[in-house]
């Protein structure tokens, strides 16, 4: 499968900038995200890079309103869609969403809800056209919720589910929805955490996004020791899982 | 918050960082990602520098890995601006399908561009080609306060001159203009000339430097000390033939070194047994053959974490330079060290040449340097060192900042005359463990 007009929602995420390095050489894409400055700098660095095209749409992911919009622009800039990449999200502080619920509230539009909307709207592109593929960055936290970052987990879990029913109703029509789980990775979004063995660079995520897209897998935990790693957590019974205070 | 961040250490890993807080940006044109009350601040790149340049305990450690766009390049005239946290690998990657090279690039390729800029680093051709900084056009500096300023020899020179070597502690130098130099191949034609003695290697290089770009002598320290300074002269020219390949830069490493190993590994045994295979492993006087720039640059590449060999007590990497005439200086270290049984796993001398260094803080100058591997042997190596310093500085040479983790306050300011018109552009919220310690200020 060639995958020559890819469009990347959060486009400024380094899981994302790794994943359009690795399909650079000749292909399209759209780049969504907020900040104006930063996508057309990403949009020539992909163009010195190899790529044919880089169009900019710059939107508060947000405020939901916008999102048609999105998609029109995007329908305007290529004519038909290989892969679409939704990767915009935020790592809130559990601490302070802990009382401050507007705030958690907040990372949950952007988290979830925003998720939620862009993917369905560009999965039902997708099988208006009968092919493609979506990928979707949902987290190994969407597993189980835990004290330390259930705000996050959970609008996670969120889009896993939606994700998975998605897939489901997509696969009839030719199009492929994968749910990508990265355990730690080493980005902006994680700089401030005390690194360990299980960080893994956004490049590796990368590598293995592509490779499930090249096989057309369902649902990929990156690295590939998150998924035995999980399949434990998420067996563990409440009342052990809540002694750990993980 | 003062945890331990090993994935923020030094190459050396003599001192351990303990910065109060992390940030990062973003990319380049971010505003300032620290707050008014987080200071000193320090840009980390890469974590090659190996003593305490890149080091900043107790203050707020800016990550610059994130800013790895290249933002122009003109395949034509090859100029190429790119973010400061760009590794010269990957910038490499990028220009040499085009036919362009880094003009100076150091002993591992996986230092940061900004780095580079931050300890105007040099190669193997600084006879030719002087430092990294003589290539850079322009660079972008974030100050403290928010402001984004453009410097290049026209516009705030004194801060461009302040910023190249200025050990990073100018502001964040968020992005770099640089020249490139063209190449026809990726193959090295290396002819290997064994020299049997300290004298021969550097009339070597003084007659036949100026008719190669690289030039380098690799010195066996396990030699006898009648024939002390002998080794190989490797001297280096980019070929005409042969392809024009990132093949092998794109290859990962494939040894690692899983764990620390214990600090006794690396002995004077061991490291006589390296040096001595590697000396006679050619047996002819002198071999001319063709290399790949991987092996011939950057050899230590292949076995990532190769500093986990010097254990839990890490290393101490030791450059000077001193001038042409005090060659003696480098003969006396070479006997004093061993004597003291201090053994260095890769020494390498090398004849500056005379091209002016742009920085203020910049090592390089004209004469002789030296640069040696140490183990950290604690108080003993410490002592012997501090004595070579003062020979080097009566000598009227200096020491490697980028390198260092133990000089004096008062060598380092007789390394580097400038340093009172530095103090005035450096950026008053920057600081670092090694300014700190040269310069008897409390954190």
């Amino acid at each position: 499968m060639t995958v020559t007009n890819i469009v990347i929602v959060g486009a400024t995420s380094a899981i994302a900038r790794a994943v359009a390095d690795r399909f650079v050489t000749g292909a399209s894409f759209v780049l969504v995200a907020r900040d104006a400055d930063r996508l057309h700098a990403i949009a020539a660095d992909l163009t010195i890079r190899g790529a044919r095209a880089a169009h900019v749409v710059v939107a508060d992911l947000a405020d939901m309103a916008d999102h048609m919009r999105v998609i029109h622009e995007t329908c305007a800039a290529m004519p038909s869609i290989d892969l679409v990449v939704i990767a915009h999200g935020v790592l809130p502080d559990q601490v302070r969403g802990d009382t401050d619920v507007d705030y958690a509230m907040a990372t949950w539009i952007l988290n979830a809800d925003s998720v939620v909307s862009l993917m369905h709207r560009f999965v039902n592109l997708l099988i208006e056209q009968r092919r493609g593929t979506a990928v979707i960055i949902s987290s190994v936290a969407g597993d189980r919720g835990r004290a330390s970052n259930y705000t996050y987990g959970a609008a996670k879990a969120a889009v896993t589910a939606y994700a998975s029913g998605l897939r489901t109703r997509a696969a009839a029509h030719g199009v492929n929805v994968i749910t990508v789980k990265p355990g730690f990775v080493d980005t902006p979004m994680t700089a401030h955490l005390k690194k360990n063995p299980l960080f893994a660079s956004a490049e590796r995520v990368a590598g293995d996004i592509a490779r499930a897209i090249a096989r057309g897998s369902a649902t990929v935990y990156t690295p590939w020791f998150w998924r035995p790693i999980m399949s434990v957590i998420k067996a563990l019974p409440e009342r052990i899982f809540g002694k750990l205070r993980a | 918050m003062t945890d331990r961040r090993d994935d923020l250490a030094s190459w050396g890993r003599v001192v351990h960082p303990t910065p109060r807080f992390v940030k990062t940006m973003p990319w380049s044109g971010s505003a300032p990602v620290w707050k008014p009350d987080e200071a000193p601040l320090l840009a980390f790149g890469q974590g090659r520098s190996y003593g305490d340049a890149c080091l900043n305990n107790g203050g707020t450690i800016v990550t610059t890995a994130a800013m790895s766009m290249v933002l122009a390049f003109d395949p034509q005239t090859g100029i190429i601006t790119v973010e400061a946290g760009m590794t010269l690998e990957a910038l490499l990657r990028l220009s040499i399908p085009q036919g362009w090279f880094l003009p100076v690039v150091p002993g591992t390729r996986y230092v940061s561009v900004g780095g580079a800029v931050a300890n105007d680093i040099h190669g193997k051709n600084h006879h030719r080609r002087g430092t990294f900084g003589c290539h850079v056009r322009r660079l972008e500096l974030l100050r403290s306060d928010g402001q984004h300023m453009v410097c290049s020899q026209h516009v705030h020179a004194d801060m461009f001159a302040a910023t190249i070597g200025g050990l990073g502690l100018t502001g964040i130098i968020t992005w770099v203009e640089i020249q490139l130099m063209p190449i026809a191949s990726t193959t090295i034609t290396v002819d290997r000339l064994k020299v049997g003695s300290l004298d021969e290697a550097i009339d070597v290089q003084a007659s036949t430097d100026h008719a190669h770009e690289y030039s380098v002598t690799w010195i066996d320290t396990t030699a006898p000390e009648r024939s002390v300074g002998r080794g190989h002269v490797i001297r280096g020219d980019h070929a005409t033939h042969g392809p024009r390949s990132t093949a092998s830069l794109c290859r990962r490493p494939r040894l690692t070194v899983p764990v620390e190993a214990p600090s006794w590994l690396l002995n004077r045994a061991t490291v006589a047994t390296f040096n001595t295979i590697y000396h006679h492993r050619q047996f002819g006087r002198r071999a001319v053959l063709d290399s790949d720039i991987v092996p011939y640059f950057w050899p230590l590449d292949a076995v990532a974490r190769w500093n986990y060999l010097y254990g839990s007590r890490g290393m101490i990497q030791y450059q000077f330079v001193v001038p042409l005439e005090a060659r003696d200086v480098i003969r006396t270290t070479l006997l004093r060290l061993r004597r003291a049984g201090v053994a260095s796993f890769l020494t390498v001398l090398k004849t500056f040449g005379s091209i002016p260094s742009p920085g203020l803080l910049s090592f390089p100058r004209s004469g002789l340097t030296l640069s040696l591997d140490l183990p950290n042997q604690g108080a003993a190596l410490l002592r012997l060192l501090d004595v070579i310093d003062a020979m080097v500085i009566e000598a009227g040479g200096a020491l490697y900042p980028a390198k260092d983790v133990r000089m004096s306050a008062t060598t380092f300011r007789a390394s580097f005359p400038m340093l009172d018109r530095f103090e005035q552009y450096r950026d008053p919220q920057f600081s670092s463990t090694l300014w700190r310690r040269l310069t008897m200020e409390q954190p």
